[in-house]
C-alpha cells in the first residue's frame, strides 16, 4: 500500500522554483520555525530551571542535596527529603506495577478467552488515559481510609519492637504516606505499562511463537525463551517510560503523600516528592529564595526524568507512541 | 522403562509450572481489573450522586452555599480550545517539517528526540517554564498562560502523529502533485494533508483528551478564579484546579462538587478516546 520509507519525502522536488516561490519559502520557514519552537521549549525548560534555581544551589551548595531542613520561615532549604521521596515512591510503584502489568499483558495475549480479548484490551488502554487527578481523589477518599484501617493499623500492631519490621512500619496510621502514594502511582502506571507491553507482544510475528509451540514448548517456556528475548529491548524501554511517568507525576501523589519535608522514617510515614512540593508551595512562595529553591528542585526532577526518558527512547527507538 | 518414567515426570513438572503460570497471569489480570473497576465505581457513585443541573448553571460557591461549576467548565473549555488552536498549528507544521523537509539531518534527529522526550516530560515542569515566561513578566496569572502551558503539552503529540501519518503516504501522491506543476507547499497542503487528515485528527483528539485532565501545569499559570470570568488575561477558573482545591477542603459541599467535576473530566476523556477508536476503526475498514 503505502511506502513508509523516508525516501517518500518531497525533498527531491524542493529545488523547484515556480510561481508562488515566496509562499514556498514562507511555508518552509514556518515549518522549520515550528520544529525549532519545540526544541526551544525543551531547552527553555532546562535553562530557566537552572538559572532560576541557581541562587538556591549556590547559597546552600551541596547541602541543598543532602540536607533535609526545608524551612520557609528561616529561608533555609535542603531538598534531600523531596528528592529521595521522588525516587523511593517511583521505584516502589514500579516494583508493584511491573509484575502485575507483565502478567496482565501475557494473559491478554496468550490465555484470555478470545471474545474477551478485545474488550479487556481496550479497557486497559482507556484506563491508561484517565487523568491522574481522578486517581489522586480516589486515593484520598476511598483507598487511604481503608488502607489505614485494614493494613496499616494491624501491621503496626503486629510488628515486634526492635525488629526491622517496626522500623519499616513506623509512622502515623492515617492512610496517607509514602507507601500509599506508591500504591496509587502503581495503579496509575499499571494500565500504561500493560498496554505498551501488550502492544509489543502483539508485534511479534505469529510464526515465531508457532515455531516454539510446534517444538512442544509450553506457553510458559514460549514466553520465557522466545517472546521475552524477542522484545527485550523495547520492553525495557517501555518500563522506563512508565518509570518516567511515575517520577514526574504530580496530582496522584500530592493528594496522598502527606506533604512533609523530612526524610520518611518508614513506609507509613508522610513524605513529599519534588512535584508535590512544587505543586503545594510554588504559587504561595513569597521569598525569592523559596521560589529559587523550588525551581532548583524542578531542575533536579528535569535531570532525572530527562535521563530516564532518554534511556527509554534509546531502548525503544522511534516508532512507539505514548 | 526408567527413561520413559523420567520423561513422564519431567513433562508433569513442565505442565505444573505452566499451570501455575497461567493461574498467576489470570489472578494478576483480575487484580488489576479489580483495582481499576474500584476506581471507576467510586467515581461513578460519588460523581453521579453529586451531579445535578446546578453544576452546569451556577458558579463555584463559597463554602456552605449551594453552587455549581459553570465558570470552571467554561474556563477549562476556553483554555483547552485556545491551547488546541496553538498546538495544532505548531504540531502540524513541525511534524510536516520532520516528515517532508528534514532529510533526516542531525538537526531533524535532535528535534525528533526532543519531541519524544517532551511527549512524556513531567507536565509540572512545563507549568514552571510558562510561569517564568508568561506569568512573572506580566505580573499576573492569566488564562493565556494556562493555554500556553497546555499547548506545549499537546503540540508534541500532534507533531508526532503528523510525522508518522505523513510518512505513511505513498510517494506517488507526492509525485502526482509535483507532476501537475504544483509547488511543493501546495502539494503538501492540498494533497498530503488532505489524505493524512484522518490520522492527524486522531492525534489532535488524543492530545485534547490528554490536556483536558491536566492539572499540574495550571496550578501556577491560570491559577483559579472563584468568579465567572472569560477574560483570558486574568486568572481563570478551570475544572482540574477547582477539583484539586475543593477535594482538599474541609467542606462537604465542595467535596461533592469535586467528585462531580472529576466525573465530568473522566467522561469527556473516555468519550474522546472512544471516539478516536471508532474513527480509526472506520479508517482501517
Amino acid at each position: 500500500m503505502a511506502n513508509p520509507s523516508a525516501t517518500g519525502a518531497l525533498l527531491p522536488f524542493a529545488h523547484r522554483r515556480a510561481r508562488g516561490a515566496g509562499f514556498e519559502s514562507l511555508f518552509y520557514y514556518a515549518c522549520v520555525g515550528a520544529a525549532t519552537t519545540l526544541l526551544c521549549a525543551m531547552a527553555g525548560v532546562c535553562v530557566l530551571l537552572a538559572v532560576g534555581g541557581w541562587p538556591a544551589i549556590s547559597t546552600f551548595g551541596l547541602g541543598f542535596f543532602t540536607s533535609t531542613v526545608w524551612n520557609p520561615v528561616t529561608d533555609v532549604y535542603g531538598g534531600a527529603g523531596p528528592i529521595l521521596g521522588t525516587l523511593i515512591t517511583s521505584v516502589i510503584a514500579l516494583l508493584l506495577a511491573l509484575p502485575l502489568a507483565f502478567l496482565t499483558a501475557v494473559f491478554l495475549t496468550e490465555f484470555c478467552p478470545h471474545p474477551l480479548r478485545r474488550p479487556i484490551g481496550i479497557a486497559v488502554e482507556l484506563l491508561a488515559g484517565i487523568p491522574s487527578i481522578v486517581y489522586g481523589m480516589w486515593g484520598l477518599f476511598v483507598f487511604a481510609p481503608l488502607f489505614a484501617t485494614y493494613v496499616e493499623t494491624p501491621l503496626m500492631a503486629e510488628a515486634a519492637p526492635g525488629t526491622i519490621w517496626e522500623r519499616l512500619f513506623s509512622g502515623i496510621p492515617n492512610g496517607s504516606g509514602v507507601l500509599t502514594a506508591s500504591i496509587i502511582l502503581a495503579i496509575m502506571i499499571l494500565p500504561f505499562i500493560a498496554a505498551t507491553l501488550r502492544e509489543l507482544f502483539l508485534s511479534i510475528p505469529m510464526r515465531v511463537r508457532e515455531a516454539a509451540y510446534g517444538m512442544g514448548c509450553t506457553p510458559l517456556e514460549t514466553i520465557w525463551s522466545v517472546t521475552l528475548p524477542y522484545v527485550k529491548r523495547s520492553a525495557i524501554g517501555a518500563v522506563m517510560l512508565g518509570l518516567g511517568r511515575a517520577l514526574g507525576e504530580t496530582m496522584a501523589v500530592t493528594f496522598v503523600i502527606g506533604n512533609s519535608h523530612h526524610l520518611p522514617r518508614g513506609l507509613f510515614d508522610s513524605g513529599a516528592t519534588i512535584s508535590s512540593t512544587i505543586a503545594n508551595e510554588f504559587a504561595e512562595a513569597t521569598s525569592e529564595m523559596h521560589t529559587s529553591a523550588l525551581l532548583a528542585l524542578g531542575f533536579v526532577l528535569f535531570l532525572i526524568t530527562f535521563l530516564v526518558l532518554a534511556l527509554a527512547r534509546a531502548f525503544l527507538g522511534h516508532g512507539h507512541n505514548a | 522403562m526408567n527413561g520413559s518414567l523420567d520423561i513422564f515426570s519431567r513433562r508433569n513438572r513442565r505442565r505444573f509450572a505452566n499451570m501455575l503460570f497461567v493461574a498467576t497471569c489470570t489472578l494478576a489480570t483480575l487484580m488489576a481489573l479489580l483495582a481499576l473497576a474500584a476506581i471507576l465505581a467510586s467515581l461513578l457513585r460519588n460523581g453521579f450522586g453529586s451531579l445535578n443541573l446546578a453544576v452546569f448553571t451556577q458558579d463555584t460557591p463559597p463554602p456552605g452555599v449551594a453552587g455549581g461549576l459553570r465558570n470552571a467548565i467554561l474556563g477549562s473549555v476556553l483554555m483547552c480550545v485556545g491551547a488546541m488552536i496553538l498546538a495544532v498549528a505548531l504540531g502540524m507544521l513541525a511534524g510536516t517539517w520532520l516528515a517532508e523537509y528534514s532529510r533526516d539531518s542531525w538537526y531533524a534527529k535532535t528535534v525528533r528526540f526532543v519531541n519524544d522526550v517532551l511527549l512524556s516530560a513531567p507536565s509540572i515542569l512545563v507549568g514552571l517554564f510558562v510561569y517564568e515566561v508568561a506569568v512573572r513578566p506580566l505580573h499576573s496569572f492569566s488564562g493565556i498562560a494556562g493555554a500556553l502551558a497546555l499547548a506545549l503539552i499537546a503540540a508534541p503529540i500532534i507533531a508526532r502523529t503528523t510525522e508518522d501519518v505523513l510518512r505513511l503516504q505513498a510517494r506517488s501522491l507526492r509525485e502526482a502533485g509535483v507532476g501537475l506543476g504544483a509547488p511543493v507547499w501546495v502539494t503538501i497542503r492540498r494533497i498530503l494533508w488532505k489524505s493524512a487528515a484522518g490520522g492527524i485528527l486522531t492525534g489532535a483528539l488524543l492530545a485534547f483528551a490528554r490536556i483536558s485532565g491536566e492539572t499540574a501545569p495550571l496550578l501556577f499559570t491560570s491559577l483559579n478564579n472563584q468568579f465567572f470570568n472569560l477574560n483570558m488575561l486574568k486568572p481563570i477558573a478551570n475544572l482540574p484546579v477547582t477539583i484539586f482545591s475543593f477535594a482538599l477542603s474541609a467542606y462537604e459541599d465542595w467535596r461533592h462538587l469535586a467528585w462531580a467535576g472529576a466525573l465530568l473530566i473522566a467522561i469527556s476523556v473516555l468519550g474522546i478516546n472512544t471516539l478516536v477508536r471508532i474513527l480509526s476503526a472506520r479508517g482501517q475498514a
